[in-house]
Order: C-alpha cells, then sequence, then structure tokens
C-alpha cells in the first residue's frame, strides 16, 4: 500500500503554488515601514591607493541620510571581516582597492533612486598601482605582493596536496603511455537570476532581524555575532524565497555587512539589492583552475597512475566556502571513475587583482574541474593508444563488485555501477550506428564528433571528523511536530533555493510515517523556528538533512508504537510497521494509523509517557555520496563559422534512490545546461589592467532557450549503502559531467586536424581560428 | 558613517513628479511618482505588484515582462510615464475567478518553474506567443522565450509548460481564453 506523496511518486510541487501566482516572497519584496536603500561607490580601478573620498556632494543629495566609508567602519573595527576560508576580506578599503568594482562607500537614502543619485555624487581620487592578473605572473620573483597584511610576504596563498608523490612519478615513468594535457578552467559566474541582497532591521529591544538571499542561514547568524560581536539570540536570519543559489549565495558579502551597520547607525531598516552588473562584476565567482595533468596507461590501455598540477586564481582573498580542511575543495575526487594505484594531486592557491573567487557553480567545492580534467585527459590517454573512448572506459571502470572502493586518493565511494551507466547511454544514443555515420561524414569532410563523460560525483559534506566550515560540523537537521490531528509541521536547517523541498521532504516523512504529504509543511530558512544545520550547497540537502528527515520520523515512529500499543492494549513487540500503519502481527485489522497515534499522543498517551509527537535529529553522515552517471553528446560543427551545434545528448544519471523522478529530471535538466554555459558561452575575462571584460547580461552570456537542446534523460538506480534510504543528492551531477561531454565531442571532431584539447569555452571563433590554421574549412 | 544634516521643510529637491494612471489587470491604478520611474519599480513599489522581478540591468533576462497593451515588453525599460492611460497586465492578473490561466497550469504540470525567479516573466512572455499563435511549433516556443533567462530549468520544461496551455487553450474547455 503506497502513501499519497511518498518516495518515488511525481507529484506536482507545493511551493508552485505561490509561484505561478506572483506571490512568492524574495529578498527585494520585502517592504517595511521607514526602511532605506542602500547603494555601493564601486572602483574603476583593479589597484589602486585611495587619495580622497569626498563625501559632501553626496550629503547633499536630496533624500541621501548617510555616507558610509572604510574609516568609519575601522573606528567599529569592522573594515575587515572574517572569509569562511580563515582569509580576510574588506568591507571597505580604508587605503586601496583589490579589484575592478570593489565596495569603496556606500551611500544611504530614502529612495533607490536617491541613493544611485549619492552614488554618482561621491568624489573619490585614486592612485593607480600595478595590477596583477595572470596568477603565473603573481607567483614570480618581484611581483607585487597584493596581501602586504599578510605574514607571509608572498603572493601563494597556500600550497595543499594529497596522495603518493614518489610512487606516482615513478608509476608515470614506467608506463608505455603518458599523456599531458594542461587545462584551463576559467573564472565564470553563477548568475542565478535573483542578485544577491538583503532587508536589515533593528528592533527596540535591539534584535537585529535580515532577510537575506543566503544559501545557509545559521551558519550565517553564527558569523554575524561571531565578527559583529551581538549576542546570537538577538539575531535573526531569515532565508525568504531564494531566486537561485548554485553556490554564490553562501558567502557574506560587503553589502550585506553595509546593510547592518547602516539599520544600526540610522535606527531605521536597510534594503540593500545589488544590479546585475554589481553582481556579475563584484562576487559569486567560481572555478578559475589551472590544471597540468599526467596520466599514464600500459601499452594495452590499463591506467596507471595520474599526477595533476594546478594554480588556483583566488582573487585578492581566499574567500571560498570549501569545508576547512580542503582549501582545495574535493578536487581529489579527481581520480574519477577509475582505481587508479597511483595518484598525486597538489595546488597552489594564489592572489590576483580579481574579486574573490572559488565560489561554487553549482557544484560540490571543486568538483566540476575534478571530473573535467579526468574525463579530458582518459579521452586523450585513449586516442593516443588508439582505442574508442567507450572501449576504454568500460576497460578501466572500477567493477560494481568493488565496492565500497577506496581511491588512491582517500576517499571510499559507496557505491557504484558505472559499466551499467555507459552501456545505457551508448544503447540509448546508438553509438555504434553514430560511429559509423561519423567515418562516413569525415570521408565528405563533414565535422561530427562523439563525446563522453563517465563521471563520479562527491556531494553530502559531510562526515563531522573531516568536515566543517569555520569549525561548524557539517551535520544537518530536521525537527518533526506532529499535530493531534494526524497534520505535521517539519523545519530544517538547509533551504531551497528553487529544489523543491517543500515537495520532496514531506515525501520522505511521508514514506515514514504515513502521512499524506500534503499533510506535512515544511519549513526552512527562519534561525529563529528551525533547527542549526549547515544550509543547502554541495548537492548536501538529501544526503544530509534528507537522512535527519527519515531518522528524525523513526524516532517518532518509537514512540507511536508505544503510544499504539498502549491503543491496543498489546505490547510493543507485538506491533509491527506495515503499510504505513502500526498492526498487530499476523492481525491486520488490528492496527492503528499515525492519526489515531497523533490524537492519542495529546489525549490519551500511556501512563508515565511525555504528552506530544514531536522528534529531532541532527544527522551526522558516516560518509560522504557519490552519484556517479555517463553522458554522450554528438555535435555538429559549422565548418563555414566555426559553430558547435549540439545535436544530441544522453545523461544516464544515477543518484540512488530516487524521492520524486520529475524534480530529480528537472534538476538535472538545469545541470546540464550550466554544464553547456561554461562549455561554449560563459567567461569572466580580465584584461592586463584588471578590467573585467564582461561585467553584464550583455557580455557574459548565458544560455537561452535557443543554444539550449531538448535534453534526453535515463537513469540507472544503486542506492547509497549508508543513507537511511539510499539517497545521493542530485542537484549539480550535471553541471559536473556535462562539460567534458562537449568538449571531447568537439574534439572528436576534430581530432583527425591533430587537435587534442581547447580550453572552454569554445566559441566558434577559436573553432574557425582551428579550422583556418588547419586549412580545414 | 557620516549622517546628512535633514533637510528642512520645503527644502527637497526631487522629482519633478507626474501623475501617472494606469489600468492594471483591469482596475484603474495612479500614483504620483518621479518622472524617471521605471514602470517596473511603479508596478512593484508603488502598486505592491511583487510578482514582477528584476533580473538584471541591460533588459537581458526578461524577469519583468508584462503585457502592455497585450504586448509583451521588458517594464524594467520603460517609464513609468510611457504606460500613462494605457493597459498593464501583469502574473497577478493571469488568475481569474480563482481559476489559474492555462499557462500557470501548465508550468504546474510540466515542472516548468523551479526557484521562481523568472516565472512570472517567462509566463507573461507565453501569453503573448499563444495569443499571436496559438499553436506554435517547439522552434518558434524557443524562440520566443529567448529574450527570457531561466538558469534553473534548462528549458526543457518550459517549452512543454506552454505546449501544455497551447492545448488547453485550443481544447473544448480552454477555448478562447485570453
Amino acid at each position: 500500500m503506497t502513501v499519497h506523496g511518498g518516495v518515488g511518486q511525481s507529484i506536482k510541487r507545493k511551493e508552485d503554488a505561490r509561484f505561478v501566482r506572483g506571490k512568492g516572497n524574495y529578498v527585494d519584496d520585502v517592504k517595511l515601514p521607514g526602511m532605506l536603500y542602500l547603494d555601493i561607490v564601486r572602483s574603476p580601478y583593479a589597484h589602486a591607493r585611495i587619495r580622497y573620498i569626498n563625501i559632501e556632494k553626496a550629503l547633499k543629495v536630496p533624500g541621501v541620510l548617510a555616507v558610509i566609508r572604510g574609516k568609519d567602519l575601522e573606528a567599529a573595527n569592522l573594515a575587515w571581516m572574517p572569509t569562511l576560508m580563515s582569509d580576510k576580506q574588506m568591507v571597505l578599503p580604508v587605503e586601496r582597492v583589490m579589484y575592478q568594482s570593489q565596495e569603496v562607500a556606500a551611500v544611504v537614502a530614502d529612495s533607490r533612486y536617491a541613493a544611485a543619485d549619492g552614488v554618482a555624487a561621491v568624489e573619490v581620487d585614486y592612485e593607480p598601482l600595478p595590477v596583477v592578473v595572470d596568477p603565473m605572473k603573481a607567483l614570480e620573483p618581484g611581483a607585487p605582493i597584493l596581501r602586504p597584511d599578510r605574514k607571509e610576504q608572498t603572493n601563494r596563498i597556500w600550497h595543499w596536496e594529497v596522495g603518493d608523490r614518489e610512487g606516482t612519478d615513478k608509476a608515470l615513468k614506467e608506463s608505455d603511455v603518458v599523456v599531458k594535457e594542461n587545462l584551463y578552467i576559467p573564472r565564470i559566474h553563477v548568475s542565478s537570476i535573483e542578485t544577491c541582497g538583503c532587508v536589515a532591521s533593528f528592533d527596540a529591544m535591539g534584535k537585529l532581524t535580515v532577510w537575506m538571499t543566503t544559501q545557509a542561514p545559521h551558519a550565517i547568524r553564527t558569523v554575524f555575532a561571531l565578527v559583529a560581536g551581538l549576542p546570537e539570540q538577538k539575531i535573526r536570519i531569515i532565508s525568504p524565497d531564494i531566486g537561485g543559489g548554485f553556490g554564490g549565495k553562501v558567502p557574506v558579502y560587503p553589502g550585506y555587512v553595509l546593510a547592518v551597520v547602516a539599520a544600526l547607525k540610522t535606527g531605521h531598516p536597510v534594503k540593500w539589492i545589488e544590479d546585475r552588473s554589481e553582481n556579475i562584476q563584484a562576487d559569486s565567482f567560481a572555478r578559475d583552475y589551472h590544471i597540468s595533468a599526467e596520466i599514464g596507461a600500459t601499452r594495452d590501455g590499463k591506467l596507471t597512475a595520474l599526477r595533476v598540477k594546478t594554480i588556483a586564481d583566488h582573487g585578492y582573498t581566499d574567500a571560498a566556502a570549501n569545508p576547512s580542511k580542503f582549501p582545495a575543495g574535493l578536487f581529489h575526487i579527481v581520480t574519477g571513475s577509475y582505481p587508479f594505484e597511483k595518484a598525486h594531486v597538489e595546488v597552489d592557491g594564489v592572489y590576483t587583482n580579481k574579486p574573490p573567487g572559488g565560489i561554487a557553480y553549482r557544484c560540490s567545492f571543486r568538483v566540476t574541474e575534478a571530473a573535467f580534467t579526468i574525463e579530458r585527459i582518459v579521452d586523450s590517454l585513449a586516442r593516443k593508444l588508439g582505442m574508442d573512448p567507450a572501449e576504454f572506459r568500460m576497460k578501466n571502470f572500477i567493477p560494481p563488485e568493488a565496492f565500497p572502493f577506496k581511491s588512491a586518493l582517500g576517499w571510499e565511494y559507496d557505491s557504484g555501477n558505472y559499466q551499467g551507466a555507459l552501456r545505457k547511454a551508448m544503447d540509448i544514443v546508438d553509438y555504434d550506428a553514430l560511429r559509423k555515420e561519423q567515418a562516413e561524414k569525415r570521408k565528405r569532410g563533414e565535422l561530427m564528433g562523439i563525446g563522453i563523460s563517465s563521471f563520479t560525483e562527491i556531494v553530502g559534506a559531510g562526515p563531522s571528523h573531516t568536515f566543517d566550515i569555520l569549525g561548524l560540523k557539517m551535520f544537518d537537521s530536521c525537527e518533526i511536530r506532529i499535530h493531534p490531528t494526524g497534520k505535521a509541521i517539519a523545519r530544517f536547517g538547509t533551504k531551497s533555493q528553487g529544489q523543491g523541498h517543500e515537495t520532496t521532504y514531506a515525501q520522505i516523512l511521508a514514506e515514514e510515517l504515513g502521512i499524506s504529504s500534503e499533510d506535512i509543511a515544511i519549513e526552512e530558512g527562519d534561525t529563529d523556528t528551525a533547527p542549526y544545520g549547515l544550509g543547502t550547497y554541495a548537492s548536501r540537502s538529501t544526503p544530509t538533512a534528507g537522512a535527519a528527515a527519515s531518522i528524525a520520523a523513526r524516532k517518532i515512529r518509537d514512540k507511536a508504537q508505544k503510544i499504539a500499543a498502549h491503543l491496543l492494549e498489546v505490547s510493543p513487540d507485538d506491533l509491527e510497521w506495515k503499510d504505513h500503519k502500526f498492526q498487530v502481527k499476523g492481525v491486520p485489522d488490528k492496527a492503528k494509523t499515525m492519526a489515531e497515534i497523533a490524537f492519542a499522543a495529546y489525549t490519551n498517551h500511556p501512563p508515565g509517557m511525555e504528552a506530544g509527537l514531536e522528534a529531532v535529529d541532527y544527522y551526522d553522515p558516516p560518509n560522504l555520496t557519490y552519484p556517479f552517471g555517463s553522458y554522450i553528446c554528438v555535435v555538429d560543427i559549422d565548418k563555414e563559422t566555426g559553430e558547435v551545434k549540439i545535436r544530441r545528448f544522453v545523461a544516464v544519471d544515477d543518484c540512488g534512490t530516487i524521492i520524486n523522478p520529475m524534480i530529480v529530471e528537472g534538476q538535472i535538466h538545469g545541470g546540464l545546461t550550466m554544464g553547456l554555459a561554461p562549455a561554449l558561452l560563459e567567461e569572466i575575462h580580465y584584461d592586463e589592467n584588471g578590467n573585467i571584460l564582461g561585467g553584464s547580461f550583455m557580455d557574459y552570456l548565458l544560455p537561452t532557450a535557443v543554444e539550449t537542446p531538448k535534453w534526453e534523460t535515463a537513469k540507472t538506480t544503486t542506492p547509497s549503502p549508508h543513507h537511511p534510504i539510499g539517497a545521493k543528492g542530485v542537484g549539480e551531477s550535471a553541471t559536473v559531467g556535462a562539460p567534458a561531454a562537449i568538449v571531447n565531442a568537439v574534439v572528436d571532431a576534430l581530432a583527425h586536424l591533430g587537435v587534442t584539447h581547447i580550453d572552454i569555452p569554445i566559441t566558434p571563433w577559436k573553432v574557425w581560428k582551428i579550422l583556418h590554421e588547419k586549412r580545414a574549412a | 558613517m557620516v549622517l546628512a544634516e535633514m533637510p528642512s521643510a520645503g527644502d527637497e529637491e526631487t522629482g519633478p513628479f507626474v501623475n501617472v494612471h494606469v489600468t492594471v489587470n483591469g482596475a484603474p491604478r495612479s500614483a504620483t511618482v518621479e518622472t524617471r520611474t521605471l514602470l517596473v519599480h511603479f508596478l512593484r513599489e508603488n502598486l505592491s505588484l511583487t510578482g514582477t522581478h528584476i533580473g538584471c540591468d541591460t533588459t537581458n533576462c526578461g524577469a519583468c515582462t508584462i503585457l502592455l497593451d497585450g504586448k509583451a515588453v521588458k517594464s524594467c525599460t520603460i517609464l513609468a510615464v510611457q504606460a500613462d492611460g494605457r493597459e498593464v497586465r501583469t502574473v497577478e492578473g493571469l488568475e481569474t475567478d480563482g481559476k489559474l490561466h492555462p499557462i500557470q497550469e501548465g508550468f504546474i504540470e510540466e515542472h516548468g518553474l523551479q526557484c521562481g525567479f523568472c516565472t512570472p516573466g517567462m509566463m507573461m512572455c507565453s501569453v503573448a506567443l499563444l495569443q499571436k499563435n496559438p499553436h506554435p511549433t517547439e522552434e518558434q516556443i524557443r524562440r520566443a522565450i529567448s529574450g527570457n533567462l531561466c538558469r534553473c530549468t534548462g528549458y526543457v520544461n518550459i517549452v512543454k509548460a506552454i505546449q501544455h496551455a497551447a492545448n488547453q487553450m485550443a481544447g473544448p474547455s480552454g477555448g478562447g481564453r485570453p
């Protein structure tokens, strides 16, 4: 017997009812009496000394109430704030600006328009300083030291390495075939359609409430308490409806802090909402990895070893949001779907005159960088060996019976069936027929390519023995209350930004409790009411808070069993949970539903038992989860224009147990599109003076419905053995897996011309240039 | 932080101001606004119709799409005064007599939305398309919504949502609905 809205059902989303009516409540929709508006003066220079800031004219602008400068904050010890990576970041500069569009001063006014007028009236005199935009040059001797405030007088932020250096060197030396590729994964920007912003307000008792575009409200509250010295019970962070996050809404940006300072000083609520151009020029940057990878194999195509060296451009501060023990995130998942015996990875973080980078772009802590590297270079190696890339992968995959599998770099993969996923993708796309078609087309001079990516993800951070952010362990939570009438409310430490938690969490609880998902309200994002949790990013909601939901529900079932026994006048041991109710074993007619039990919990509970039916669980996952998939992309290249057209893209994903197939498919569609974006379109580029080229939607090209192909999806199901319902998380798999499939397809189309790699984004211009250089057009 | 001196009464020099009268979702609405006020701010702040969203500052994203005299326009690139005396329809005007518009049903049924931020603009653009072309091909739908950016869905289900609405509006129950 199924429960309505249980696990595995494609029920429609609860949250849609308000969104399709225009009744969502996003931060910019919050309007408080007497609310003021904050706007920000930004630097035109990437590196400059501030000679002076003249605010006289700005203060005379009608409607302007105040101007905040770095020196005003310095007086309150708030000019700098810590980043989540234990580096520090300016709220407002006192002496120097470090990147173009950096916050320089803030204007508070009684309307948006007056605030903008005030910004235009602030006069700042700058003395330009030498700019370092290239991280390689930043590491050269004699390069300007960008962070003289640090003890170490170098632009190298940190060096991090893992694996067996000597063993890897030796194994590569002894390999019959070694392939090396230099891969640049450029800086990109998540560009959720809602930008960042907040409304900060103090009440008469001095309690601060901040409505804020944040994916991690509880952690933010603690950070505010630690930085500003406010008592934590007097801080309430409310993350209302969020218009997309993708990682860009995890960090604390200066605008949030400025709004709080302005609210404190003016005594009025203050709203700060950044423009798109500010958003795309100043915050939420991802990637910027300069990767050099070497891979070895035996003559007959058996992988031997992998060595990866990376320069990570973090901009002027390390303001990424990685677990604190992993400055390069989970990049050491780079051994991917293959059982390397030896591997070594080293990463150097570097300062440059760019905005803070290294934040996620819909992926779990550098996992896209890792998956792209391994899936790209495995393709190069297969080509060098003259093997078909599918055959090469099949030959080398970790076999299904090897799970749980310990990787060369220390991860324990929970479960997988990589052969199964690739076989399915090949069947759907009819791989052999495509190879035949390609051979015929090549004879005619037509350019067609087939690319494969068989990625392994690592999500659901994470076990508290290894995972924390600023010391806060990365558990997550669920608190359930069942009301007397058998309806329920559950609150979580996570925060949906479009993933549909109001629906999927209710489905987990419906399955566990035998209550229709319609009768379970889900709340997140209010730190005054929700249990503490680290928030939603890195595909961690289902692996952590989703697991907490199951465990909390099972705690409720334990108590419910005793109440049911009391009602049925049997021993609890005589009962079994079957068909979503407690039945006397072998006597299905003698049963109590959760609704009946809930009513009794408040009206007729057993003597000596506490009344009520509630539970809370803080779930500390025993391991991460390892979703995987195989993608096959088919491209045609227009020789006249260099344009890459994706003809087909088949995505076979395995995220373990699926809670809502409709929502999972939607997540994969979106992820694929954010995989296509950096592969073909998106890049945040800087000129030598540190000017951002692509600082608005005019130049930074998000995929539209025209560039986006009709994605074809399919699934295999390999449950996680350690998650209570076997789920793994799915929000980012496709973003992680898709770029390599697309690039591999383009390289495959051009391989006969000697092309082994093209850096992303693969624009028509890059392809056209190659075709002309190779005289193939 | 340096506070401005409070202006004395009558000292304010903002404006100039203008009265704007617009028929919004069938009802006459008016407000006195600065002449430079954008239509999207007029709708969101003066009329508290916050379903129309702002996602960019370069007229690229389409989150602010509304119908002006029946035509889909980006309300961030039109002044409120330009809408004076005209008819505006926003997402709040799609549902009538407690019944969702077929496009709203389509977005729910086909999972055409995730975070919901682009959704109102996307739906208004779709309504304009279906008024002009009740039976669009997939290619025509993709072209029509190419001025509206969605970061969550990958568009596949948005296309299906619009097809769903087209079918509903062509069928016996939804026939002829605007």
